[in-house]
C-alpha cells in the first residue's frame, strides 16, 4: 500500500472540511472575458431575449459604470477586477429543460455526488429543485405536479419566454437596478435563476427549492430570483449552493426579489456554503448579494432564515418593507466564520405600514482569524404607528484571534411604535466543554451541541432536513478550532 | 478501584502548585468524605481526577481500575464510569437536559457494548431516575442549568449521575446551596445508589451530609494534602473544633507549609 503524498494528505485533510470542492469536467460554450455594452448585447442574444429585457440590462449597465463599489462594509479585500471576469458560462450541451435524460451526465452526477439527485424518484419526495450550473439553469423538478396547483416553477430565462408580462411587472419592482453596486451589475449581467408564482389561494403543495453551482474557476455567478406570492398564497422555498476549491477569488452577485401581496407568506430559507478559501485565505468565493421582499398587502409575511458558513467575503443583508398595514417581517440569521472568512450580513426592516412586526434574531459564530459583523437597519416611518421591533443579535467567539462586530441602527419615526434591540457575546469556554466531555460527549460532540443550543432559534425555523443538514454543517467547519 | 499515588498538579501555564503529594484509594463499595477549608484544594483534586485541562499533573499517578487516568480524555474517563457532580454546574443555554442527557446515556450504553435508546426508550428511563431525585419531567425540556436555581442545578447533577450509572462518583459540594429538604432528596437519591460494585467520594466542608450519607473514611485535606484520615467520627470532631487543631498538629513539625 502506498502512503499518502503530502499534497494528498493535505487535500484530504482540506475536503473533509469541504467535501463539495471537487470540479466538474465539461466543455462550455466559448465566451469572452471582460465587460463593456457588447458583451451585455451578448449575454442576451445567446438568451434570445425579447427587447425590454436587452433594454433593462443596458440601463443597469450604464447605471453600474457610473457607480463606486462600496468601502463601508467591515470588509478587507482585493477588489474583483471586473473586466477579467468570464461573465457567460453555459455548459456546451445545452440541455433542453423538460427532459432530465438529455442534461449531461456528468452534470447529474455533480448533483449526485452534492446529494441533490435531479431523478424526481430519487428525491425527497415533497421538493422540487432547480438546479442552476454555473449561468444556466440545467434542470427543474416536479413541474407537473406543481403546475397541477397552479404554481408556476422555473428558471428565470424560461419564465421570460413563457410568463413575459409576470417577469416584467415584478423584475426590479423590489429592488431597483439601481439600487447599490452589486444589484446594478447583476441586472446587467445576471444568467439564470429562479422565477416562482404561486397564485391566489394556493398554498404550494411542496417546498421549492434552487441549487446553486459554480464549476468553472473564471465566470462569476449572477442568478436572479423572484418569487411572488399573491393574495393568500404561502410558498417555502429554500437556496443552497456550493463551488469547488479554487485559489482564485469567484464573483458572486445575485439579486432575489420576494413580493408578497395581502394575506400572502413567503418564507425563504439559505443555506450558504460556498467555498470560503483555505485555512490561509487563499481563494473562495466573494458573496455580494442583494436580497429583498416587500410585504405589499395587508397582512402578508415575509421570512427570511439563512445559515450563512461560506465564502471567502460575505456582503449581504435581506430585508424586508413592511408596506401593507400589519404586514411582518423576519430575519432568523446564523453567520459562522472559520480561518480568514469575512462576513457583513444583518437585514433591513423598513416599517411603512400601521401595526406592522418585524423579528430580528441573529447570531455571529467567529473561529479561527475570521471577523464576523452583524449591521441592521430597523426603520420605522412617521405613518407606521403602533409598529414594533423586536432584535436580539448573538455573538460567540472560538478562540481569541477572531472579532465580532455589531452595528445596529435604529430610526423611529414615530412615538406609538417601539423597538427593542438586545445583544450579547459570549466566548465558548473550556469549562462549558469539560463539563460535556464529563458527560461522555467527545470534544466535536460537545462543541456541536454547544453551537446547536446557540443556534436554535434559528435553525427551528428551518425545514427539518435541512435543519439536521446546517447543524451537521457547522460542525464540519468548527472542527479542530476549540483548544 | 480508585488509586491516587503521591500526585502533583498545578494551574496549566503557570507556577501555582495546588495538589502537593495527595495518597488516596477508593475501594469497591466505599464512600470517602474528602473535607477540609476553602482553597485546600478539594475541587482541583476532584477536576484533576475527571481531566480538566486546566490543570497539569506534575508528578504522581492516577489508576482506575488498574489503568491509568492520566492517558485518557475525559470523556474517556466519563465512559469508563467516572463521574463529576460539578460543585457550580455549567450552563448551556439552548440545549435540552433530555438532549445531553440521552446523548450521554446513549455514549455510555454504546461504550458498554450495549444497543442504544430510541427516545421511546429513553422517556421510560429517565422517568425513574427523575422520580429517584423528585424532579418534574419539565426540567427534562428545560436547557441545561441555564436559569436553574442552585439547589435545581445540585439536583440535576445527581439526575445526570443516576442516568450515567458510573461506578465512581466524584461529589463535589453537593450540599452546599440545598435546604434541608433538597439535602434529604439528594442525599436518599445517592444512597440508593450506593451498592457494593459502586462508590463514591464526597467532597463537602460541612458533616452535615454525612448525617445521610454515612462515610466509611474520612480524609482532610489541607494546603494541597491529606493531612488526616480516620473513620466517620473524624468528621464530627471536625464539626465540633474546626480544623484549627489539625493546622497546629500538621504545621508542628513543619512538615507541611
Ligand atoms: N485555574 C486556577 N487558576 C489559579 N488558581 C487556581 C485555579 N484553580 C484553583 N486555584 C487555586 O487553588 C486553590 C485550591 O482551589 P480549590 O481546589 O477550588 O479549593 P477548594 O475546592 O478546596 O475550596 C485556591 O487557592 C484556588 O484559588
Ligand atoms: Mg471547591
Amino acid at each position: 500500500m502506498s502512503r499518502l503524498t503530502e499534497a494528498e494528505a493535505v487535500e484530504t485533510a482540506a475536503s473533509r472540511k469541504y467535501k463539495y470542492g471537487f470540479t466538474t469536467n465539461i466543455e462550455y460554450e466559448e465566451f469572452p472575458r471582460g465587460l463593456n455594452e457588447d458583451i451585455v448585447r451578448e449575454i442576451s442574444r445567446r438568451k434570445d431575449e425579447p427587447e425590454w429585457l436587452l433594454e433593462f440590462r443596458l440601463k443597469a449597465y450604464r447605471q453600474w459604470c457610473e457607480m463606486e463599489e462600496p468601502e463601508w462594509p467591515n470588509l478587507h479585500y482585493t477588489k474583483p477586477d471586473y473586466n477579467n471576469i468570464v461573465y457567460y458560462s453555459s455548459p456546451k450541451e445545452k440541455p433542453k429543460l423538460n427532459s432530465l435524460d438529455e442534461v449531461d451526465p456528468d452534470i447529474l452526477d455533480t448533483y449526485n455526488k452534492l446529494g441533490i439527485p435531479l431523478e424526481e424518484q430519487k428525491m425527497l419526495a415533497n421538493v422540487a429543485v432547480d438546479a442552476v450550473f454555473d449561468s444556466v439553469s440545467v434542470a427543474t423538478t416536479f413541474k407537473a405536479k406543481l403546475a397541477e396547483a397552479g404554481v408556476i416553477f422555473c428558471s428565470i430565462s424560461e419564465a421570460v419566454k413563457e410568463y413575459p408580462e409576470l417577469v416584467k411587472q415584478y423584475m426590479g419592482s423590489v429592488i431597483p437596478a439601481n439600487d447599490n453596486y452589486f444589484a446594478a451589475l447583476n441586472s446587467a449581467v445576471f444568467s439564470d435563476g429562479s422565477f416562482c408564482f404561486v397564485p391566489k389561494g394556493v398554498k404550494c403543495p411542496m417546498e421549492l427549492s434552487t441549487y446553486f453551482r459554480i464549476n468553472n474557476p473564471d465566470s462569476g455567478q449572477f442568478e436572479r430570483t423572484l418569487i411572488i406570492a399573491e393574495e393568500g398564497a404561502e410558498v417555502s422555498y429554500l437556496e443552497g449552493c456550493t463551488a469547488p476549491m479554487f485559489d482564485t477569488n469567484q464573483l458572486h452577485a445575485a439579486v432575489v426579489e420576494l413580493v408578497a401581496l395581502d394575506d400572502a407568506n413567503i418564507k425563504y430559507s439559505t443555506v450558504q456554503n460556498w467555498y470560503p478559501g483555505d485555512e490561509n485565505g487563499k481563494g473562495g468565493i466573494y458573496n455580494f448579494v442583494t436580497k429583498r421582499g416587500i410585504c405589499k398587502g395587508e397582512r402578508s409575511k415575509i421570512s427570511w432564515t439563512q445559515v450563512e458558513t461560506g465564502s471567502a467575503i460575505t456582503w449581504k443583508y435581506p430585508s424586508v418593507i413592511l408596506k401593507g398595514d400589519y404586514s411582518t417581517g423576519e430575519f432568523y440569521s446564523v453567520a459562522l466564520t472559520n480561518d480568514f472568512q469575512q462576513a457583513d450580513t444583518g437585514t433591513k426592516m423598513i416599517h411603512l405600514g400601521k401595526n406592522t412586526r418585524s423579528t430580528i434574531i441573529s447570531k455571529g459564530i467567529s473561529a479561527g482569524k475570521s471577523q464576523n459583523s452583524y449591521r441592521g437597519l430597523v426603520k420605522i416611518g412617521k405613518k407606521a404607528h403602533g409598529s414594533r421591533n423586536y432584535s436580539v443579535c448573538d455573538s460567540m467567539l472560538i478562540g481569541s484571534e477572531c472579532g465580532a462586530h455589531t452595528f445596529p441602527f435604529i430610526e423611529s419615526g414615530n412615538s406609538t411604535s417601539s423597538v427593542e434591540h438586545e445583544a450579547t457575546t459570549s466566548k465558548i469556554g473550556e469549562d462549558q466543554i469539560f463539563y460535556l466531555q464529563q458527560r461522555g460527549l467527545d470534544e466535536e460532540e460537545a462543541i456541536s451541541l454547544i453551537i446547536n443550543g446557540f443556534c436554535k432559534e434559528v435553525f427551528k425555523e428551518l425545514p427539518l432536513e435541512f435543519a439536521v443538514e446546517a447543524t451537521k454543517l457547522l460542525s464540519i467547519k468548527l472542527e479542530g478550532s476549540v483548544g | 478501584m480508585l488509586k491516587i499515588i503521591d500526585l502533583h498538579a498545578k494551574v496549566e501555564g503557570e507556577d501555582i502548585e495546588i495538589l502537593k503529594g495527595i495518597n488516596l484509594e477508593i475501594g469497591k463499595g466505599e464512600v470517602h468524605a474528602v473535607m477540609g477549608p476553602n482553597g485546600s484544594g478539594k475541587s482541583t483534586l476532584a477536576k484533576v481526577v475527571a481531566g480538566h485541562p486546566a490543570y497539569e499533573v506534575t508528578s504522581g499517578q492516577i489508576l482506575f481500575d488498574g489503568e491509568d487516568v492520566l492517558e485518557m480524555e475525559p470523556e474517556e474517563r466519563a465512559l469508563a464510569g467516572l463521574f463529576l457532580a460539578f460543585q457550580y454546574p455549567v450552563e448551556v443555554p439552548g440545549v435540552s437536559n433530555a438532549m445531553l442527557i440521552r446523548q450521554s446515556v446513549n455514549n455510555v450504553r454504546k461504550a458498554r457494548g450495549q444497543e442504544e435508546f430510541d427516545p421511546l426508550e429513553f422517556e421510560d428511563y429517565i422517568a425513574d431516575k427523575l422520580k429517584l431525585v423528585e424532579m418534574d419531567n419539565k426540567f427534562l425540556d428545560r436547557s441545561v442549568n441555564a436559569g436553574f436555581s442552585g439547589g435545581e442545578k445540585k439536583r440535576n447533577e445527581i439526575l445526570q449521575l443516576a442516568a450515567m450509572e458510573p461506578r465512581l462518583s466524584l461529589l463535589d459540594e453537593t450540599d452546599s446551596g440545598l435546604d434541608i429538604d433538597a439535602l434529604r432528596i439528594v442525599s436518599e437519591g445517592i444512597n440508593s445508589l450506593r451498592g457494593t460494585e459502586n462508590s463514591f467520594m464526597v467532597v463537602t466542608h460541612y458533616q452535615r451530609i454525612l448525617n445521610y450519607i454515612k462515610p466509611d473514611f474520612v480524609h482532610v485535606l489541607m494546603g494541597g494534602r491529606i493531612v488526616k484520615s480516620g473513620g466517620s467520627e473524624l468528621a464530627l470532631e471536625l464539626e465540633n473544633q474546626g480544623y484549627d487543631w489539625l493546622v497546629k498538629e500538621t504545621f508542628v513539625n513543619g512538615e507541611a507549609k
